[in-house]
């Protein structure tokens, strides 16, 4: 039945646009790929890094296989503990990619939720919930992401900081991440609802809160499927950028971003292969979300069609 | 016009009080301040004086209120961790932050503007389609592993340029500078680039977007038909009408320079305010996190004020929609 719906989508217009676009084509496969891997690190892992019954000291800094001193199975070499660099990215970016797709649904359910209310209600539900939202942009992101991060682990009992630390980054992202999809959806709601449907509806004696979510909801999605897409990307920058300051996750369950913090402390000791890996792994995770980003808003916008 | 200068004004007031509501928020309730400020063995007596010397036994609304009119006059009080004037700790460290602010904001231009006159220009050439595709490198690669990447290749490879630090600095009153001794100039070269990067594709693509409209419009084939050489109608002509919006958004995007820094000068070790505040994070030190965070937003507010107040009064519709709406 899946192979029938994807079938159908690459017969409609867009499966169309799709196939057309080589770049967009590349990037969904990297991203599959990357996701796959990353979704079956425990069973492709050459190791579990973070398992000490198979780490072995005597095996650190062995650079990567095509270099002189490589060894087999440490493809793309290890750290000073040990460990595996490649098998460090594959669990380093289940982390990532998890904490980024977990900031995108938080927000964008919270910027949804905020933008029909604001859009379908109007009047001071409107004018708050806007006035909020203009404060939020007229602080930089980073800064607040930053803060509500220190702040949270200042607040929670030391023991509890490394459970949480994802937590905390998602709820820290999507502080600020929200505002984006309420103003899109906002906008959409507030043309949708004058619509005769949408007035029909409503003489037919459909409750609002109905209108809003069978009715309007459902108009309003396209501009909100190409934020998220794009605020994807960003979630996973952000993340990185995050704990590689060292207010996110911690060493005992790196992301990506930590990974690089790890490997940057080992710059000038020669052992390259810890930061330029995951670097790349990040840097190509955030291409092909863009890459694709960019493909779905030319795809959905009706003026370029 | 009046009101809307009032109306602008109001409200950047009620956006820099809720960022002070905020910090005001995390001094007071992060942590017990007294504990922090005072050693193990401090005596209840001790305790007590420093509770009432920092206010803290008046009802919260005027601690607030405290707190902003200190503010307002740049007293944030003692860093925990350094036990100095936390505004004498930023003013020492904003040259550094700022002149690399301005390095990336004169490197993003220098780059920007021709790439984008270029990319639009020859639109379908191989060249201008591989830079399209590297602005959007540019934005998917994160500034911290770009900076390290640098450090890589050129520090520890090459060995040609400084991986940390300012290099000497020469100080001219309060102002320290790196940009006078040759070691300062090689210093600000990576760390310039790392941050620019993100910028220079911004101002690529704006460039790019605002000339592919400008060279449909008559005036460029009028001075095509004259017969004016292709360089002169693309600088002289085309590009002048595209540089209001480049401005507009350069000026803006100095607040986001400023609070990016931070990620940059983490990288670079660069003493910056934005180092500063990186170490004050992880230090808990928390006059210092509310200082910096009152400080770049009102940069920002400021910045964005500055620029509607400008549009304003060179587009007379905003003024003529603020009277309907206010």
């Amino acid at each position: 039945m899946a192979e029938g719906a994807i079938r159908r989508w690459l017969g409609s217009d867009m499966g169309l646009s799709f196939r057309a676009s080589p770049v967009a084509v590349a990037s969904l496969a990297v991203l599959v790929l990357v996701a796959l891997s990353a979704l079956l690190a425990p069973l492709i892992a050459p190791q579990n890094p973070y398992d000490l019954k198979q780490v072995f000291i005597d095996k650190a800094e062995i650079p990567p296989i095509w270099m002189r001193d490589g060894e087999w199975p440490f493809l793309l070499g290890t750290d000073p503990q040990g460990r595996d660099v490649l098998s460090s990215i594959l669990y380093g970016t289940r982390m990532s990619l998890l904490i980024g797709v977990a900031a995108v649904a938080v927000s964008m359910t919270i910027g949804v939720s905020i933008g029909l209310a604001a859009g379908f209600l109007g009047g001071w539900v409107d004018n708050l919930l806007m006035r909020i939202a203009d404060t939020v942009l007229s602080i930089p992101t980073l800064l607040v992401a930053i803060l509500v991060s220190a702040v949270a682990r200042a607040l929670l009992p030391p023991g509890l900081r490394e459970p949480f630390a994802a937590v905390i980054l998602v709820a820290s992202i999507s502080l600020t991440g929200w505002v984006q999809y309420a103003r899109t959806v906002r906008a959409s709601t507030m043309v949708e609802r004058r619509k005769e449907y949408a007035q029909a509806a409503r003489i037919i004696g459909v409750s609002s809160a109905r209108i809003m979510r069978r009715h309007i909801l459902p108009n309003t999605l396209t501009p909100v499927l190409v934020a998220a897409t794009l605020n994807l990307g960003l979630a996973i920058l952000a993340e990185a950028t995050l704990s590689f300051l060292g207010v996110g996750m911690p060493i005992t369950q790196p992301s990506l971003g930590a990974l690089i913090r790890i490997g940057n402390q080992y710059l000038f000791s020669g052992v390259w292969w810890l930061v330029v890996f995951p670097a790349v792994q990040l840097g190509l995770i955030v291409l092909s979300v863009n890459l694709l980003g960019d493909w779905l808003r030319d795809a959905l916008n009706p003026k370029l069609n | 016009m009046l009101a809307f200068l009032i109306r602008r004004l109001l409200n950047a007031a009620g956006v820099m009080l809720t960022v002070a509501f905020l910090a005001f928020m995390i001094f007071r309730f992060v942590g017990d301040p007294v504990e922090l400020m005072l050693n193990e063995q401090a005596t209840q007596a001790q305790r007590d004086e420093l509770r009432v010397r920092l206010g803290l036994d008046r009802s919260f609304p005027l601690q607030y209120l405290s707190f902003v009119t200190n503010a307002a006059r740049g007293e944030f009080g003692i860093s925990y961790r350094n036990q100095q004037d936390v505004i004498v700790l930023i003013a020492e460290r904003l040259p550094a932050t700022l002149e690399l602010v301005l390095v990336a904001t004169v490197l993003s231009l220098a780059i920007g503007i021709p790439l984008g006159v270029y990319t639009a220009i020859a639109r379908n050439s191989w060249g201008a389609q591989l830079l399209q595709f590297g602005s959007v490198l540019g934005v998917s690669l994160p500034s911290f592993a770009v900076g390290i990447l640098l450090i890589l290749v050129f520090s520890v490879t090459l060995g040609w340029l400084p991986a940390f630090g300012r290099g000497e600095v020469v100080q001219i009153g309060w102002w320290s500078t790196g940009l006078l001794t040759p070691s300062g100039r090689m210093a600000l070269v990576l760390p310039g680039i790392t941050l620019s990067l993100f910028q220079i594709t911004l101002v690529m693509r704006l460039v790019r977007a605002e000339m592919l409209e400008t060279l449909r419009t008559d005036f460029i084939r009028f001075a095509r038909a004259r017969g004016l050489r292709a360089r002169s109608v693309s600088f002289r002509h085309a590009l002048r009408n595209c540089l209001m919006p480049v401005i507009t958004v350069t000026g803006l995007q100095i607040g986001n320079l400023i609070a990016f820094a931070l990620v940059t000068e983490t990288v670079f070790q660069w003493p910056g305010m934005g180092l500063l505040f990186v170490q004050a994070v992880t230090f808990v030190d928390i006059p210092v996190m509310a200082a910096y965070l009152m400080l770049v937003s009102f940069v920002f507010v400021a910045l964005n004020t500055l620029v509607d107040l400008a549009y304003a009064v060179v587009d007379p519709r905003l003024r003529q929609d603020s009277v309907k709406h206010g």
